[in-house]
């Protein structure tokens, strides 16, 4: 147990503070290995994570690291430096504490190496830069604690696990480290305490008072909600009637290209010219800047966001936060909740707003969930081995290392605990030699085993160009965004939409409608005339599913005709539905087919989220297209997939049985875009290809190779290569998410419900309204270019050519 | 094998999916910038290891392409290997590979920026060549009124889809895409093509079923991808 030395019990005194349970519960148990702190926000969390740090650095004399945080923000390390630098000033403790990110001047950082401070705060991307160095052991050597904060925001993805390789290499130059986890309310706090844990060691967990229930409900407006899309813009005047009634409200949004959106409908109706700003992750960094520190100063009555705002700044206060369209997914919302009131012991108040017809049913079972205080989660899996790759050419960055060695160290996280050294060895080729079945780059190979066993760089120039690829992040490639004159950095978009945009066309950038002028070295020059209709830049991030709780959830709500908790007009279209055609159930498969503007269509209501109805969307019309359907198109939602053709599918069974679909994956699947992009981000993640970095490109020392070209090359050539395993396993969990279908295989078992309609049916009508419809890509895209080439040649006056 | 015939330089010149050009009344294939050795190239210089199976690739095509054909003559564009480090480094499967293809036809090597100079192989290593009221080079010369034939510059160009690798060409001059498996591309809209291209100008898409299009005049200021 550690005592609260004097002069910090003074502190808390002299604020009029109680110390917290969970916080002296922390104390007491500092001796822990490892030790998993469940808490919500506002409770004191980060301040209970560095107590033990400021009790053993009281007395002073301690020399060197003894405390490294670790944050998914960069912000977040910035500010609990703002926030901790105070209390240790006033508590006239000896400690020094330094942040370092990758903003961070590279003058601080080269001192940092040589004259750690008591306390660094970083980020995973940091951290792995940091132990890539060869004086890593000297700096890392005095390292007594191991802070990770929102660990559970890391663990759900790759850096996390990179993160926690870094911790068992750090343990190796550290054995007397311990490891303190800092995590939100989460479905599965064992699972979670098992990653952050020297693996196999137990980690013990801490849970605080979760605080009184929040107050929570949805929003229900005079006029419904439209039939389909994503905007909830019909929601806008009782937006602005909460936002004036409260002090700060946070509007949540599930994407960035709607948080514009709806920003700029939000100021288009704002007359009173309420102070409202917006934040997301692809704004200048001076424009978020802008936006917090008005926040935390109280300017702002609300902020329009996105995810970057989930994690925990301290942005003062915040007494509401507004989530717009259904939330996907029950802990994210809880979570997000969590971001109101953040004094301990008053209850959170959100208000759910539902952006189309179906997410009303599907806010109702979200608020039911988090009222009942089941969350939900897709369990983490296996490390990645992409991530073991690049882990691999860190060590052989910070200098020569034993592969047995390595292999325990790697084999102590706790999500490669049960890695196979067989696997490992494959990892290890792939870094060393290119792991290709044709030997190949004898001469010319990254790692080589000298004469003594260990393995070592084989030009150690270049751990230059490693170094500047590190990190498991993949940004999509994006183009700067910039004011015409003054250059001034308004943000980034996609080189995709930078590519469609034509000289004059406007477009929506931090709320603020932007003429497109012209690019000028890889920056998108614009000025500020809004005399157009603008466009929504489109941003590569991920969209969530729905999760499978959550779907029963939906099943069950729209089995049980216990409709109370639904708005009337919601109630009135389902019992439509259920007149019409049928309700979908858990247990069976509902599918509808129905003619419309003369094609025929179909609609199986799947329930597997968005990722696995995409999927199916395309496994289907691929298997149409064999019969001889003529499948013309599919579009997707969280529970459904419609598809429209020239001929009338008379026997859909089959085409959804379980054979059928997986024999669809063998063939379809290794030519898909999907598993391309996958290849992509593995592939950097690797080390295969290389990113698009500013710094290469400038000096023309940037290669880029078409990650598809690759693909299709190592397919033909080396099917069983390590990279493409990965990828398939990869793809087969994420964007292609064949587990959810299989859940729905599993669940129905082949009990398939075909309705045949004269008309859509109320359930399926929305789909044809919604965006994101793909054309099936078969015979018909050749023809569809070759029409339009005679069609230019026509106008050229050379159509007899 | 879906092909396309275009009139070029007074005679009749057939596009191949491959992006190879071949007249069937001279009995000659062209093909351009194959970039053999360009793995092999990028792990010396950059450490990294690319599928090492790009030559394997390109000359699978080509062997299909001069198969087809049943070509006299094999005239290779330039930049046909992509350094010379990497032509001397080429394996032995390669090269018996290459030697095979050129027995019983003339191979004609024009120098490239990446390979100048002989590089050891069989064939006729120049720096230009003409034959049948045409001239081919590596790299297309501005101040010539043609009829010439040329590479470097891995044209490419897309309508209604992703751009694809395209046969550029206008009454003067025809560009080449490049061959190589592991090569990136230049729009053909951009302001380096643009220039060489002051009227009107035609592609031909390859990769599939070779299309004709004509090339409009591009947005000022589309971003550049990959220029290799």
């Amino acid at each position: 147990m550690t005592a609260l030395p004097p002069n910090i019990a003074d502190w808390f005194h002299r604020q009029g503070w109680e110390i917290h349970p969970h916080q002296k519960a922390m104390l007491d148990r500092a001796e822990e290995p490892a030790l998993l702190l469940i808490a919500p926000t506002g409770g004191g969390k980060t301040l209970a994570g560095f107590l033990p740090t400021l009790a053993e650095l009281a007395e002073g004399g301690f020399e060197g690291l003894h405390t490294l945080y670790v944050s998914p923000l960069k912000a977040l390390a910035a500010d609990i430096r703002r926030n901790l630098t105070r209390p240790v000033n006033e508590m006239a403790l000896p400690i020094r504490i330094e942040d370092r990110t990758g903003d961070t001047p590279a003058s601080q950082r080269r001192r940092q190496r040589a004259d750690p401070p008591h306390i660094l705060l970083t980020t995973p991307e940091s951290l792995a830069l940091l132990i890539s160095y060869e004086d890593a052991p000297r700096m890392f050597g005095s390292l007594r604690r191991v802070i990770v904060d929102e660990i559970h925001a890391l663990a759900e993805s790759k850096r996390g696990d990179q993160l926690m390789l870094a911790l068992s290499r750090l343990q190796a130059m550290a054995p007397a480290m311990r490891r303190v986890g800092l995590s939100a309310t989460v479905e599965d706090p064992p699972a979670l305490a098992a990653q952050l844990a020297r693996a196999p060691d137990p980690c013990p967990i801490l849970l605080a008072d979760p605080g009184p229930p929040p107050d929570i409900e949805m929003l229900v407006t005079d006029t419904p909600p439209p039939w389909a899309g994503g905007g909830a813009h019909y929601a806008i005047p009782q937006v602005l009637d909460l936002v004036r009634r409260h002090r700060t409200t946070l509007i949540f949004h599930n994407t960035r290209a709607q948080a514009e959106i709806f920003f700029h409908h939000l100021w288009l109706a704002n007359e009173e010219a309420l102070p409202i700003g917006i934040h997301h992750g692809s704004l200048s960094r001076a424009a978020r800047e802008k936006v917090e520190g008005a926040m935390v100063a109280g300017e702002l009555s609300a902020i329009v966001c996105t995810g970057t705002l989930d994690l925990g700044i301290d942005w003062g206060d915040v007494d509401l936060v507004i989530q717009i369209g259904a939330p996907k997914n029950v802990k994210k919302l809880v979570q997000r909740i969590g971001r109101a009131n953040h004094r301990y012991n008053a209850p959170s108040k959100a208000i759910v707003v539902p952006a189309n017809r179906f997410e009303v049913v599907e806010c109702v079972a979200a608020l039911e969930a988090a009222r009942a205080g089941e969350l939900d989660g897709e369990p983490r899996g296996r490390g990645p081995q992409d991530v073991l790759c690049q882990h691999i050419l860190i060590r052989a960055c910070a200098g020569p290392f034993d592969a047995d060695d390595l292999f325990e160290e790697v084999r102590a996280a706790g999500a490669y605990a049960d890695l196979a050294r067989a696997e490992f060895d494959a990892c290890l080729n792939f870094v060393a030699t290119g792991g290709y079945a044709l030997r190949a780059y004898d001469r010319w190979q990254r790692l080589k085993q000298g004469p003594d066993g260990m393995w070592a760089l084989r030009d150690p120039r270049a751990t230059t160009r490693i170094r500047m690829n590190l990190g498991t992040i993949i940004d999509y490639d994006n183009v700067d965004v910039r004011m015409r004159r003054s250059h001034q950095l308004l943000g980034e978009i996609e080189e995709g939409f930078a590519a469609t945009l034509h000289p004059g066309e406007t477009f929506l950038i931090g709320g603020q409608v932007v003429r497109y002028e012209g690019l000028k070295e890889m920056v998108v020059e614009v000025s500020r005339r809004s005399d157009k209709e603008p466009r929504v830049a489109t941003y590569g991030g991920t969209k969530f599913s729905t999760t499978t709780e959550l779907q029963h959830r939906i099943l069950d709500l729209l089995n049980s005709g216990e409709w109370d908790a639904l708005p009337g007009h919601t109630r009135d279209w389902l019992a439509l539905q259920r007149d019409r055609s049928l309700m979908p159930r858990a247990d069976r498969l509902l599918i509808e087919s129905f003619p419309f503007e003369n094609r025929a269509h179909t609609c199986v209501h799947a329930f597997a989220g968005r990722n696995a109805q995409q999927t199916l969307g395309l496994l289907l019309t691929h298997r149409m297209e064999e019969a001889g359907l003529h499948p013309l198109g599919f579009v997707a939602t969280d529970y459904a997939t419609l598809v429209w053709g020239l001929d009338e599918v008379t026997d859909p069974a089959p085409l959804v049985s379980r054979g059928e679909l997986e024999d669809g994956l063998e063939t379809w699947l290794s030519g898909n875009a999907v598993m391309k992009r996958t290849f992509r981000n593995v592939g950097i993640i690797s080390g295969l290809i290389e990113r698009n970095l500013p710094q290469l490109k400038k000096s023309g020392r940037q290669a880029t190779f078409s990650s598809d070209i690759l693909y299709d090359t190592l397919h033909k050539y080396d099917p069983d290569h390590l990279l493409l395993r990965i990828t398939r396993d990869e793809a087969l969990r994420g964007l292609v998410s064949f587990g959810r279908i299989d859940e729905m295989l599993a669940r129905t078992e082949g009990r398939v419900d075909h309705v045949v309609l004269d008309r859509p049916s109320p359930l399926a009508a929305p789909m044809l309204l919604e965006r994101g419809r793909v054309p099936v890509e078969g015979a018909g895209r050749q023809r569809i270019e070759e029409e339009e080439a005679a069609r230019l040649l026509r106008e050229s006056g050379l159509g007899a050519l | 094998m879906n092909t396309l015939d275009i009139p070029f330089g007074g005679r009749t010149l057939t596009i191949l999916p491959s992006g190879a050009v071949w007249d069937r009344a001279a009995g000659w294939l062209c093909v351009s910038d194959l970039h053999l050795g360009k793995s092999d190239r990028v792990a010396r210089r950059l450490g990294l290891m690319l599928p090492p199976y790009e030559v394997a690739e390109t000359l699978d095509r080509l062997s299909a392409d001069i198969a087809a054909t049943g070509a006299a003559v094999v005239i290779c564009l330039g930049d046909s290997f992509d350094d010379l480090a990497a032509s001397a480094a080429l394996e032995e499967a390669a090269l018996h590979r290459l030697a095979a293809l050129q027995v019983g036809r003339r191979w004609i090597w024009i120098e490239g920026n990446h390979d100048p100079g002989p590089c050891g192989l069989a064939g006729e290593h120049v720096a230009e060549w003409r034959a049948d009221g045409l001239t081919f080079r590596h790299i297309a010369d501005p101040r010539d009124t043609g009829p010439e034939l040329s590479g470097h510059y891995h044209p490419k160009h897309g309508i209604g889809g992703g751009a694809r690798p395209c046969v550029l060409f206008d009454a003067a001059r025809m560009i080449l895409p490049a061959y190589g498996t592991y090569t990136g591309g230049m729009p053909a809209r951009g302001a380096t093509l643009s220039a060489l291209f002051p009227g009107r100008s035609f592609a031909v898409l390859t990769g599939r079923a070779p299309v004709l299009t004509p090339v409009t005049a591009a947005p000022r200021g589309r971003p550049m991808r990959r220029v290799g």
